[in-house]
């Protein structure tokens, strides 16, 4: 069990440095990046609680696919260097009134539930193997049905959204 | 844990390494004679017997280059990229079964280093992670080539990933699982490119986009983009992406025999005989498995795979880029996404009426949306000649 404290240990340590980098580097590229980094160690942290498919799915969406685009859109833009002149003025004060509301919630919450004699469930063993998947599948598809229907059509509807948004006009001009 | 195991791990990790170093080595060398040959010249024969040594004067050729880093580039990802290019190229072998398993010392070693549960799940992963390494290769060179270079191919890897990700979905319905190993011993009794013949060709072809090979070799089209990504890079660096590149071709071949040619099975008719990989063999009194029978099999079938990517990139020219990339939406897509709708409803047909001759309409659907898919290119090709398909 030390091992696996000691992994979570270095990863929470990766976790927390790759968050603070990707706020505080000033080009939005090596931002994108330490995202990435960040998404990467949480599904490890996945893989470590003996979730792997939620940990692959976690690399593929997040790291693969959102990230990919993410930093395509800032080198087609070439907004690499974040300006902060035209910020609004409001925005700082806002954000560090909600940042701090978020801590103190979160903290709360924390202390108030997490006994110190209380172990988190660590998750049966024989839920690891591909017997699980298939569990998981039935009850996507038995019990949350609805749910998962209704965001597939979420998603589609996002999709037709950019397609209307950037499709022109039959009379407008090919510019 | 057995500190036994570890070692076990540590070894297998290192062998598979070595055979994918080796394998890219030589695959180079294989690549330019086979070219050469298709071409009606002899390639390069010189160093050594065949050209046999050639791989080896190429690498102390490129290792003792200068290495050449242009002053306005972003330094550290333009160390990085090359490194991230490679990294998961090596990695993704690690869940692709070469064998059975062997005893050695009293313990049973199996011939794959992980058998992850979500092998299928796991190569996906590790493929979209793989475009980072091109893209930013691409910006980091601070030059308006490298950068569309590394556009192009995160444009491309991602359309022709859905295609990808799709085919291999059929591979899984066939085989009820997402286990590799499951998957090969699924196919048994039969093929999955038999069953499933257009899912390979559709595999097949993201594939080869996915590693940026002829005909999508687009992000580095030499007459348009200089060298594409790869332009201010030299020496070993350079080296490096070619490394990722001929590693993935290899990969993938395997990915491919795993999937759809029975992986380190023999053929399907061949089961019951002894050229099978669960055949005991008798010598005198010495009886063992055949085991070693099966990175045999992997072997040839990786290199008849390989063959068929070099003939491909012999034959076909550059496909243009606004084709490649409506030929990845608008025909692989719906075409993979019908091809798994039908070998979903094939397998439920025969399951449910309990006849095996339903699983028949899988291959004959597949070939008939296949061909109603030819039929759509040439329509479009025909209809707006001059314009995009």
């Amino acid at each position: 069990m030390t091992s696996d404290l000691i992994v979570f240990l270095v990863l929470s340590l990766v976790a927390i440095a790759t968050a603070l980098g990707m706020l505080f580097s000033r080009n939005a590229v090596y931002s994108a990046l330490f995202l990435v980094l960040n998404f990467v160690t949480v599904a490890v942290f996945y893989l470590l609680l003996g979730a792997p498919f939620i940990a692959m799915s976690q690399i593929t969406v997040y790291a693969g696919a959102i990230m990919v685009l993410f930093l395509f859109v800032i080198m087609l833009l070439g907004v690499e260097s974040i300006s902060s002149p035209n910020a609004l003025p409001w925005q700082r004060p806002l954000a560090a009134i909600l940042s701090v509301i978020l801590v103190v919630e979160s903290v709360y919450l924390i202390l108030s539930r997490a006994q110190p004699d209380m172990s988190i469930a660590s998750p049966d063993a024989s839920l690891n193997t591909m017997d699980s998947l298939r569990e998981m599948a039935m009850s996507l598809f038995n019990n949350y049905l609805l749910p998962f229907e209704i965001t597939s059509i979420l998603l589609l509807v996002a999709m037709v959204g950019a397609i209307v948004l950037t499709k022109q006009e039959k009379g407008e001009q090919k510019s | 844990m057995d500190w036994t195991i570890w070692v076990e791990w540590v070894v297998k990790g290192f062998v598979l390494c070595l055979i994918l170093l080796t394998g890219f080595a030589y695959l180079t060398l294989y690549e330019r004679r086979a070219l050469a040959r298709m071409q009606v010249r002899v390639g390069p024969n010189r160093a050594g017997p065949e050209g046999l040594l050639q791989p080896i004067a190429d690498a102390v050729k490129l290792i003792f280059k200068e290495e050449y880093t242009p002053s306005r580039v972003y330094k550290v990802v333009f160390v990085l990229a090359p490194v991230l290019t490679v990294v998961p190229s090596l990695v993704l072998a690690a869940v692709i079964p070469l064998g059975t398993k062997f005893n050695l010392f009293g313990r049973e070693i199996t011939l794959f280093v992980s058998n992850a549960n979500v092998g299928v799940l796991y190569i996906m992963s590790i493929a979209s992670i793989a475009v980072y390494g091109i893209v930013l290769a691409g910006w980091s060179s601070n030059n308006k080539y490298a950068m569309l270079g590394g556009i192009r191919s995160s444009a491309q890897m991602i359309s022709y990933e859905l295609a990808l990700g799709l085919s291999f979905a059929a591979a899984i319905i066939m085989g009820n699982s997402m286990n590799l190993i499951d998957i090969v011993n699924a196919q048994k009794d039969l093929w999955f490119v038999v069953l499933q013949p257009v899912g390979a060709l559709i595999f097949w072809i993201a594939t080869l986009a996915e590693v940026n090979r002829a005909p999508f070799d687009m992000p580095e089209a030499e007459q348009e983009l200089t060298a594409g990504y790869h332009a201010e890079y030299s020496g070993m660096k350079f080296a490096l992406f070619f490394m990722a590149e001929y590693q993935k071709m290899i990969v993938i071949c395997m990915i491919m025999a795993t999937l759809f040619f029975g992986g380190y099975r023999e053929l399907w008719f061949l089961k019951d005989t002894a050229l099978s990989v669960d055949a005991v063999w008798t010598i005198g009194s010495w009886t063992f498995n055949a085991w070693f029978l099966g990175p045999v099999y992997l072997f040839l079938k990786v290199f008849i795979l390989l063959f068929a990517m070099i003939w491909v990139r012999a034959t076909w020219p550059r496909i243009r880029y606004d084709r490649l990339m409506s030929f990845g939406w608008k025909i692989m897509l719906p075409l993979s996404l019908a091809i798994v709708f039908i070998t979903a409803t094939g397998i439920l047909l025969a399951q449910e009426l309990n006849n095996q001759r339903y699983y028949w309409s899988i291959p004959v659907l597949s070939i008939i949306s296949l061909v109603v898919a030819i039929a759509f290119i040439n329509r479009d090709l025909r209809r707006k000649s001059h314009g995009r398909i």
